[in-house]
């Protein structure tokens, strides 16, 4: 059994990238006035923050008039980064998965709480000693080849794909040990063991389904249809021009009657930020998907009249900032030098003033947005820095001469965001201020793979990282001690090793019944905030920019990837 | 004489240029594989985890897992076969992907050069008109100012004036998506579209033709067949135009050569902040993915367009000096 946790592919930012002029100045030779000075708009963002949360329930006249009765036609224009494919079966790559779910649908998708709606299948039930899974699929669904849709599909993409070839659906399926497909519209699951954890990750992102037709007795990571997608999805795949633009055009023969609304979708590339901010503004996309818009750049698009920032599309990833620790050092092994470490980062104010309140501060390792397994009982090492300075003199880390305790690492890629490269600086001022001296180490995606993951060269490290609504997928595998792998990424880099837990977790991953599968998950969070290798630090929220044209007519937890079947523009006014 | 001489000088490049090609191509491999990482490295972490039977099933596949001489050997007798490889991460041929940017890269490309050699003669006539005058001093620092300033800022800046504020042209892209234009509107749409991005690049360009021609005009100032043209009645603009400028068109394109061949690949920034779908973009995305077969194939084909832009310029220099021929 095997759970995954997995990187954001943030979008690739430039070293060099300029403000537009409004932005507060940033100046990389001074972080920490940059940060005071960001103090001072503190105010106005909590004022944004407030009436952007106001508006949820309160929408414009116009814009509820509209929610009555979406408007039809119409393209609507999504920015994202480029993928390099557009099936996400047997990959987990954020921006393929954001395209790809246009085209091609799972099982099932996800509300605001996490629960799984219908999709592809209208119905499950699980039998009562939680070993056959049964699913009711849609009758009269086709392909846009025109081939019909049948359980053969999901068997097929199951079997061969999800449980062959998907890094998380290789863990989610370990427990299949057959799939019966007794008539067209009925999928029956055979397991060797209960996976309550299935059925938070079925959704076209997690486990998308593949038109067997096109893909049986071919190499299916090689396949055609992996770039030019033929799916059951809203929308019909048209063109991709590398460097510029994917576009999909209405599926006449969706399955929703009278939907999807629009017309088509453009997905436009724009790899700079400050001209994805610039392109919004002059009205030349309409939707700024997965937080493409940096948090310095939000404040531009307040005025409710003409924007919504959506804060919930990405809660299913429920994405975590965190410093990890290589405990293969000898110095990083006592675990009350980490806690004292985490007393040392005022994660409020690294939430407000790097994330400007587009995050809340963590306070274990399964987000709050995991609401079914998220503890609030648990040690949470709140600030302070005389505490965190007694424990290290405790540790034996005492000031030298020079006031330095210790010299440590941190690294980071450089393909994250602009936002993870001031937290650095941020956790660089705080952990000075107890005597650790940080030298920040910056390295492109593949240098820092490589130095974390292979060479295992490094003191701390940080990172963002999807918990994923269910510990056993999201958060295990940064635990796990069959998880340190040499070479693999995103496995266990720490090298942190605990039998106990091990044991906690994977009685947690088999067991059927959800309170003490419950209990377990909260022993599991006890035993790794207290050892700490991982130090979570920030909930992040993903961010969708849209002009207030754009509405969708339900709200999707994971919104990132919905089909956008439902979503509309209004007429230009 | 002059043109007779022509395809001698073609020749003895072409020989010339071969072992460079080689060296070029070797020094390529060599100098990217230094790098840390490879491109199942960076499809591991992208896809989220892999295991580690997996990555070297895919390093097998790719040919990574040969020792570093054999991957040299195979790609050289590839090179010599013309075949530049395939993109695992883009999942296309690497000619294929090459062939898709070429054309847009070239437009923004001569089309900055030709703003850049026409705004920079024309100022660096201006300025040698008169020189240490106040003219003179203005396009000078107009010039220090174009050439200092990064060029992706004046290109965020273009986009705040022009795009967000004015809304006179479009922020990005190439032409407008999803249009469907033809003909005389899609001329239009592609100028409207061109218009910033060539600007930009043409700015930085533009200072150092400003100050060749300065500087060449300058040092005809007193030259004999200026003074017998001044004498016959000819007027400035004619002198300048006529006489001077003639002297100036052999360092020009010499100098041109030289910067097409910069902006072949220079233009990573300026196609980043105008989503110009381009070669540099294509290559930068491709130093981050390891991608070294994409990578090694537009840097191998770049290298092959220069040599043959180098050429096309000493060729020009023949034409236009009859003098160069016994230089080359």
């Amino acid at each position: 059994m095997k759970a995954e946790i997995f990187k954001i592919d943030w979008p690739v930012v430039f070293a060099i990238v300029i403000p537009l002029p409004c932005d507060a100045p940033v100046s990389g030779a001074a972080p920490y006035m940059t940060i005071q000075r960001r103090d001072l708009f503190l105010g106005v963002s909590h004022l944004t923050l407030a009436a952007l949360l106001g508006a949820e329930f309160a929408l414009p006249a116009e814009a509820q008039a509209g929610a009555e009765t979406p408007s039809k036609g119409g393209t609507v224009r999504i920015a994202v980064d480029e993928p390099t494919l557009l099936t996400s079966a047997f990959i987990t790559t954020m921006n393929i998965g954001m395209v790809s779910s246009k085209i091609l649908e799972g099982l099932v998708a996800y509300d605001l709480n996490l629960k799984p709606i219908p999709a592809l299948a209208r119905s499950w039930d699980v039998a009562a000693d939680g070993l056959t899974v049964t699913f009711h699929l849609r009758s009269g669904v086709s392909w846009h080849d025109g081939a019909p849709f049948s359980a053969a599909d999901v068997k097929f993409s199951l079997l061969e794909v999800w449980k062959k070839l998907h890094p998380f659906g290789r863990a989610v399926f370990a427990n299949v040990t057959a799939v019966d497909t007794p008539d067209a519209d009925t999928v029956v699951v055979h397991l060797s063991a209960p996976a309550l954890y299935l059925f938070n990750y079925i959704n076209t992102y997690g486990a998308q389904i593949l038109p067997r037709h096109i893909y049986e007795g071919t190499d299916i990571l090689k396949n055609p249809a992996n770039v030019a997608p033929i799916g059951t999805g809203p929308f019909v795949f048209k063109e991709w021009v590398r460097g510029s633009h994917i576009q999909l055009e209405r599926n006449a023969r969706y399955w929703q009657e009278n939907q999807p609304y629009l017309d088509g979708v453009i997905f436009r590339f724009i790899p700079d930020p400050s001209a994805r901010t610039a392109a919004l503004e002059n009205n030349e996309i309409d939707v700024a998907l997965g937080s493409l818009i940096p948090v310095s750049n939000l404040k531009r698009f307040a005025d409710k009249s003409k924007y919504q920032i959506n804060t919930d599309d990405g809660r299913f990833l429920a994405s975590i900032f965190l410093a990890q620790f290589n405990v293969r050092r000898p110095y990083l092994q006592d675990r009350r030098l980490r806690q004292a470490l985490l007393s040392a980062i005022d994660r409020n104010a690294l939430a407000r003033l790097v994330w400007q309140g587009y995050a809340k501060p963590a306070m274990g390792p399964v987000p709050s947005s995991v609401s079914q397994y998220h503890s609030t009982s648990l040690e949470t090492y709140p600030f302070d820095l005389k505490k965190a300075e007694a424990l290290l003199d405790e540790v034996g880390f005492t000031r030298g001469a020079d006031g330095i305790r210790l010299k440590l690492t941190l690294d980071s890629g450089s393909a994250s965001s602009l936002e993870e490269t001031r937290a650095a600086e941020f956790i660089k001022q705080a952990w000075s201020r107890v005597g650790i001296a940080l030298e920040l180490r910056t390295l492109d995606t593949a240098g820092f793979l490589n130095r974390v993951f292979t060479e295992n060269d490094y003191d701390v490290m940080i990172s963002s990282l999807h918990a994923l609504p269910d510990p056993t997928l999201g958060v295990q595998r940064l635990y796990w001690t069959k998880n340190i792998i040499k070479g693999a990424p995103w496995t266990n880099g720490s090298g942190y090793s605990n039998p106990e837990l091990d044991q906690v977790m994977q009685e947690a991953a088999a067991e059927a019944d959800p309170a003490k599968r419950k209990a377990l998950i909260q022993t599991w969070q006890e035993i790794a905030q207290r050892d700490l290798p991982i130090l979570d630090l920030v909930e992040l929220t993903w961010t969708t920019v849209s002009t207030a044209r754009y509405h969708k007519v339900t709200s999707q937890g994971d919104g990132l990837f919905a089909g956008l079947q439902d979503a509309y523009l209004l007429p230009q006014s | 004489m002059t043109r007779a001489a022509l395809p001698r000088v073609v020749l003895r490049r072409v020989v010339r240029t071969l072992p460079v090609l080689l060296g070029i191509a070797t020094l390529n491999f060599i100098i990217l594989h230094l790098a840390p990482g490879d491109v199942v490295d960076v499809l591991a972490g992208e896809s989220g985890a892999s295991t580690p039977e997996y990555m070297a099933a895919l390093r097998h596949e790719f040919g990574l897992d040969l020792p570093l001489y054999e991957q040299f050997l195979r790609y050289l007798t590839n090179l010599l076969q013309l075949h530049f490889g395939f993109s695992y991460r883009q999942n296309q041929p690497v000619l294929n992907l090459f062939i898709d940017r070429l054309p847009a890269t070239l437009l923004l490309m001569l089309t900055a050069m030709a703003l850049a050699i026409v705004i920079g003669t024309l100022l660096g006539m201006i300025a040698a008109r008169r020189p240490h005058s106040w003219l003179d001093h203005g396009v000078s620092v107009l010039v220090l100012i174009s050439y200092a300033v990064p060029s992706f800022w004046f290109g965020l800046m273009a986009i705040v004036v022009f795009s967000v504020h004015l809304h006179w042209l479009p922020s990005g892209g190439m032409v407008t998506i999803g249009a469907n234009l033809s003909g005389p509107a899609l001329l239009l749409d592609l100028t409207r579209h061109l218009v910033l991005p060539a600007s930009t690049l043409a700015i930085f360009y533009l200072a150092v033709y400003a100050r060749l021609v300065r500087g060449t005009l300058l040092q005809l100032h007193g030259a004999e067949f200026i003074r017998a043209a001044r004498a016959k009645g000819a007027g400035e603009w004619r002198v300048a135009i006529n006489h001077a400028l003639r002297n100036v068109l052999a360092p020009l394109a010499t100098m041109a050569g030289f910067q097409l061949a910069s902006l072949l690949s220079g233009a990573v920034l300026v196609e980043s902040v105008f989503s110009w779908p381009g070669l540099g973009r294509l290559a930068f995305d491709a130093i981050l993915a390891r991608d070294f077969n994409l990578l090694l194939g537009v840097l191998f084909i770049s290298s092959v367009l220069v040599t043959l832009l180098n050429m096309g310029t000493d060729a020009l220099c023949v034409l236009l000096d009859p003098r160069m021929e016994r230089l080359a």
